[in-house]
């Protein structure tokens, strides 16, 4: 699962940007309620990601586009434009359409994985190997940094903002994490107190 | 004479040296400080977080003087505090310092723009220059149209931005929030930290003690306080969002 790994590791910059994991169907969705060309796709998701869209990679859409013609899940037309280059138009195949209800009906969550930082600490105190209160409040300084960047994000988008509705659940997340450090550190200070 | 005008500001805002405060007797004895060395540089936003009874509430009531250490100092801009009278004491907190509090500690008889006046009255400037302050403030926070409100009339997000707004009246030297989105749903929380994001850029010196790690997120600087002492200092670097589209889920 991404997002375990994602706490336990440094914050990196995104070079080349990400690969929207769930892509394809998203713009499946999108295409769902009439066809639509690659920029317009494009300019939804970024106005629903915000200042998030900037880390996308920009040639996903279009790459994504592609794979999902292949796959005879939309088809697409050329249509002509004056004083420009034709640009396709995509409309969803029914293929496509099984493939958003699908989606839509999929409950599966991405899950925070506590166990595998739960467990290092652990190890880590048995083996004598850290301190588990100084490997917390390493953790702890992390995820306040990623915090720090969502909470300025969300304070930076207007009121009603779809984009500020996403931070925002970045921020209670994070949240909620730190609260889970908050009783780690507890714990390890009260077993280092014991010993 | 103005408290403000006879206080330099040269030097950190506010100071502490082997800060100590201790609750009870014999048995009983509780240490709710034990030695804290603070300094709070002019213009900059401080959150104090730790977990309840960690002292950080305590910290916040010997900062203002409302309650004298056992052991130890207070400077509030290069002027020793612990050791004033009651009366000048309660003079410089009139002045010098503003105060917002988890349950906002809003007259409920008064209008949210006469709430706002208290202060300036007590200074005592005349009732029409105390209303236009008020006036001035209450836009500030954006809450002209909530004026002539009761306190119960407002949601407990516009409480608070009245309570900030009273505690801004005086132009205080810095201002100690202790829990202030405690009582807060989410979106009235976004509400009171961008009021408090907008002060910080106004130059206002804040010292805010909280649990709430997304008011410690946007401060400078955050200190981790346990069992009455200081176990850490962070100071948060802005305008990075590189891990951003990481946090969101974005990467596949």
């Amino acid at each position: 699962m991404r997002e375990a790994e994602a706490i336990g590791k440094p914050i990196k910059e995104a070079s080349q940007g990400y690969q929207l994991r769930v892509v394809q169907e998203v713009l499946l969705a999108l295409l769902a309620k009439e066809p639509s060309h690659g920029y317009q796709l494009r300019a939804r998701l970024q106005l629903a990601l915000g200042p998030l869209a900037e880390a996308l990679n920009a040639g996903q859409v279009y790459v994504t586009l592609n794979r999902l013609e292949k796959a005879g899940l939309v088809t697409s037309e050329r249509v002509g434009q004056v004083d420009r280059p034709d640009r396709k138009v995509y409309e969803l195949t029914a293929a496509g359409s099984a493939r958003v209800a699908e989606w839509l009906e999929d409950t599966s969550w991405p899950k925070p994985a506590p166990a595998e930082f739960h467990l290092k600490l652990v190890a880590a105190a048995a083996a004598g190997l850290a301190d588990p209160v100084r490997l917390v409040d390493a953790q702890r300084h992390e995820l306040l940094a990623g915090l720090a960047a969502a909470q300025r994000a969300a304070l930076a988008e207007p009121n009603e903002s779809t984009a500020g509705l996403l931070l925002e659940g970045v921020v209670l997340r994070l949240q909620a994490d730190l609260r889970w450090l908050e009783a780690c550190a507890g714990y390890w200070t009260a077993t280092k107190g014991r010993s | 004479m103005n408290a403000n005008e006879s206080l330099s500001r040269v030097g950190p805002v506010m100071r502490t040296r082997g800060l100590e405060k201790e609750y009870g007797q014999g048995e009983g004895l509780v240490r709710a400080l034990d030695g804290v060395d603070l300094e709070v540089a002019s213009g900059e936003t401080l959150a104090v977080m730790g977990p309840s009874g960690c002292g950080k509430s305590t910290l916040l009531h010997l900062l203002g003087g409302l309650e004298r250490p056992s052991a130890g100092e207070v400077w509030l801009a290069g002027r020793r505090i612990d050791e004033l009278s009651e009366k000048a004491l309660a003079r410089l907190r009139r002045h010098a310092i503003g105060f917002v509090f988890q349950a906002f500690h809003l007259m409920d008889e008064l209008t949210a723009v006469e709430n706002v006046e208290v202060p300036a009255l007590l200074a005592g400037h005349s009732p029409r220059a105390a209303r236009r302050r008020a006036a001035e403030l209450l836009e500030q926070v954006g809450l002209t149209d909530r004026a002539k409100h009761l306190p119960s009339a407002l949601s407990g997000g516009e409480r608070q931005r009245v309570a900030i707004a009273r505690a801004l009246s005086n132009e205080p030297l810095v201002v100690l929030a202790d829990e202030p989105t405690g009582n807060l749903d989410s979106a009235a929380t976004l509400d009171v930290l961008r009021l408090l994001d907008s002060l910080r850029s106004a130059g206002q010196t804040l010292l805010i003690v909280t649990h709430d790690s997304r008011i410690a997120a946007t401060a400078d600087r955050l200190i981790s306080m346990r069992d009455g002492a200081f176990v850490e200092e962070t100071r948060l670097t802005r305008g990075s969002s590189g891990g951003l589209g990481e946090l969101a889920g974005l990467e596949g």
